[in-house]
């Protein structure tokens, strides 16, 4: 009951990380990455790794324009520049003297944009498709709250899922050098499609209850009704999150270096997504519920 | 009901054998074996956009820029290369065309871009009657070519075969064409209708030779004259003979990753993945005792089902894809403590074990049904509107997502069932 009753707090809460996240946002930008901007990137090997003013002061003599040399694993440079020909691609790699070229992507600048375009379309279907299907399921239990508010909830909830673990990437982005990425864009849409999971169990607890009470023709306040779903949903809230939580660190841990911040993004997406069905997408409904009553 | 013994046997039967069968005997294993990414075995990967704007038959003039491709990269003798087109359109989000290849081992881009990027796009053009005298000005050089040529709608597409051969009287190399017998048509109409007027040779954009139309030709052969060395007239004709274009392609992305990380993932990959099912057994078992560990076993059903349709579809396992696969662990081990979470409930209410499972099953499948319902939308859009990295994940999610219903109800219920059921 704690968690409907006090809800005030925990939306103070969530608003204060949605700011800071969108603060992060404005304040430091997206550390785009060659996937939506377009540029090459090549990672090179070395048996024992070379000083990185010396790697950058060989790179500066190419005169290829802007570039950043980053570190990755233990004996690895990822050097970043523009699009390269093919020439240029020859001359970064003798200038590298490298034991073995680990990997090398090259994106035109066309592709980087529409790249971007079609992840915002997938993101807008998704949410789009999620509130209709929804108001679908719980056309049943339109009453005290309309089915459609359901699916409102599940948006807002869903949003929040989605922005505050962007905050703490682009903090991560300005401090760490993460970039946000095709990858990063994919373990968004997980997180989405968790978050959405997630809520939809707590709400078909409550859609049970209000049927129940319906049959039995108890008259129960809808804010009772809600807290006592959330409570019958916590403790198996908890446990799954744990089990996802489980496989996800075996992932940072143990998994390859291309995965460990998509595990990382995965791992923050699961506990905002699990706190936010139970402290923000329930409150909501009777919040919503109050509202209307007004 | 001994019923749920005998079933809970065959299901035990069944998914030992669909483990043994995929995973551990080898030459049955070995029919079918996993597909990886590159970004898990290393490789190159190429992707151009195609210029399909002049063209009305798009479906049909990107499966024959497939198969063009496709021959030209056996050249490089790779496994198992892939050649895949995209189409442009609102469920694909694309605004081009574009085709994909994927080149398992071969890690020098720039020569892999050249070979296919280079194949050769012939075209046969009419000269505009008044567009004469631009021609004798440029030419040789790239022209605009609206606005001096009229398109026939005869390509390479239509040529089945070309050779070199030389001049009789200067000894010069020349490339004498044939067409096929979709092409011999084309061309006997257009110098039927067109005697009298010039017909020019364009290869990639750069006219050869434009000779005046002197009667029908109706064998539908052809020479193409230039100013060729004997070295280059063979190259051509080679080019000519894997196939010229059909569409127009350029450049846009390309991503290649050396074989040694590409191992390294795969096996950071797997160990990951034993890893985190290992724990999670651990958790179950710790958590929920008995039950616990029926859903490890149903949960080691879905991992075999799982593989087994990822082998036989076969679908390319990336690092993304294997995330995804992970995800929908997660969510079919969802699927039991929902079910687990309620029995406890219903044996608070003083219900007896049996009860309090049936019940379980029947409350929780609601909710079951509709959070992976979501899931399999959210699946299905990206596989729709993602690159190939998205797609990855998609596919394993999806497919893992609908396989954990299956599992997660009939085969910890089966067992379930057989253990508790002592009525």
């Amino acid at each position: 009951m704690i968690v409907v009753k006090y809800r005030k707090i925990w939306y103070l809460l969530s608003a204060l990380l949605i700011a800071a996240s969108l603060f992060a946002v404005f304040a430091y930008g997206f550390n785009i990455s060659i996937d939506f901007k377009g540029g090459t990137i090549t990672e090179a090997g070395y048996d024992a790794r070379p000083d990185k003013s010396l790697i950058e002061s060989r790179i500066q003599d190419l005169d290829i324009g802007g570039f950043s040399v980053r570190p990755s694993g233990e004996k690895n440079y990822i050097v970043r520049t523009k699009e390269l020909s093919g020439e240029e691609k020859a001359k970064l790699l003798t200038a590298l003297q490298a034991t073995s070229i680990e990997r090398q992507n090259t994106v035109g600048p066309t592709a980087g944009s529409e790249l971007k375009g079609k992840a915002v379309k997938a993101i807008a279907v998704v949410v789009a498709m999620i509130v209709f299907f929804i108001t679908f399921a719980f056309r049943k239990v339109s009453h005290p709250v309309s089915s459609w508010k359901y699916g409102l909830s599940t948006v807002i909830a869903l949003a929040h899922d989605v922005i505050i673990p962007t905050g703490v990437f682009v903090f991560l982005g300005h401090y760490l050098g993460i970039e946000i990425d095709l990858l990063f864009v994919t373990g968004l849409l997980a997180i989405l499609g968790y978050s959405v999971h997630d809520t939809i169990v707590v709400f078909d607890r409550v859609r049970e209850n209000l049927s129940l009470n319906q049959e039995k023709n108890v008259h129960e306040d809808f804010e009772l009704t809600v807290g006592k779903s959330v409570n019958q949903t916590f403790a198996r809230s908890i446990n799954t999150s744990v089990t996802i939580f489980i496989t996800l660190l075996a992932l940072y841990l143990f998994g390859s270096t291309a995965t460990k911040s998509f595990a990382l993004l995965l791992t923050i997406g699961v506990i905002i997504g699990t706190y936010s069905s139970i402290f923000v997408a329930s409150p909501l409904l009777v919040t919503f519920y109050k509202l209307q009553k007004k | 009901m001994r019923k749920h013994v005998w079933i809970s046997f065959i299901l035990l039967l069944v998914f030992g054998l669909l483990g043994w069968f995929f995973f551990v005997n080898q030459p049955t294993a070995d029919l079918r074996p996993f597909r990886f990414g590159l970004d898990l075995v290393g490789g190159t990967e190429l992707v151009f956009r195609a210029d399909t704007s002049d063209i009305t038959d798009r479906s049909g003039a990107m499966e024959a820029l497939k198969e063009v491709v496709e021959r030209r990269v056996n050249i490089f003798g790779v496994s198992e290369p892939l050649v895949q087109t995209e189409h442009a359109g609102l469920i694909s989000g694309l605004e081009d065309d574009r085709l994909i290849v994927e080149l398992p081992g071969v890690s020098d881009t720039e020569e892999a871009k050249r070979l296919i990027g280079k194949t050769p796009m012939l075209e046969f053009l009419l000269v505009k009657p008044d567009a004469e005298a631009a021609l004798n000005d440029n030419q040789g050089e790239k022209l605009d070519l609206n606005d001096i040529f009229i398109k026939t709608g005869l390509t390479g597409q239509y040529l089945s075969h070309a050779r070199v051969e030389f001049n009789q009287t200067t000894g010069a190399p020349l490339i004498g064409i044939e067409f096929n017998a979709e092409g011999k048509d084309l061309f006997a109409k257009i110098t039927r209708e067109h005697r009298g007027e010039r017909l020019a040779i364009v290869l990639d954009g750069e006219m050869l030779s434009a000779p005046v139309i002197q009667d029908e030709i109706r064998e539908g052969n052809a020479q193409i004259t230039g100013t060729f060395t004997a070295e280059g007239a063979r190259e051509l004709a080679r080019d000519l003979n894997y196939g010229a274009l059909p569409v127009p392609i350029t450049f846009s992305s390309s991503q290649t990753i050396g074989a040694s990380l590409g191992d390294a993932s795969l096996l950071a990959g797997v160990h990951a993945g034993l890893i985190g099912i290992a724990l999670l057994a651990v958790f179950l078992i710790l958590w929920y005792r008995l039950p616990g560990l029926v859903s490890v076993v149903a949960l080691s059903s879905y991992i075999i089902l799982s593989l087994s349709i990822f082998k036989l579809i076969p679908v390319t396992l990336t690092a993304a894809g294997i995330a995804g696969f992970i995800l929908s662990i997660g969510m079919a081990v969802d699927a039991n403590i929902l079910i687990f979470e309620r029995a406890k409930e219903e044996k608070k209410k003083g219900k007896s074990d049996m009860e309090a499972f049936h019940e379980g099953f029947h409350r929780a499948w609601l909710s079951i049904r509709d959070s992976n319902i979501s899931s399999i939308i959210t699946a299905i859009i990206l596989f729709w509107l993602g690159t190939s990295a998205v797609k990855g994940f998609a596919l394993t999610l999806g497919i893992g997502v609908l396989i954990s219903m299956v599992t997660a109800i009939s085969v910890s219920r089966t067992f379930l069932f057989a253990i508790y059921d002592r009525s």
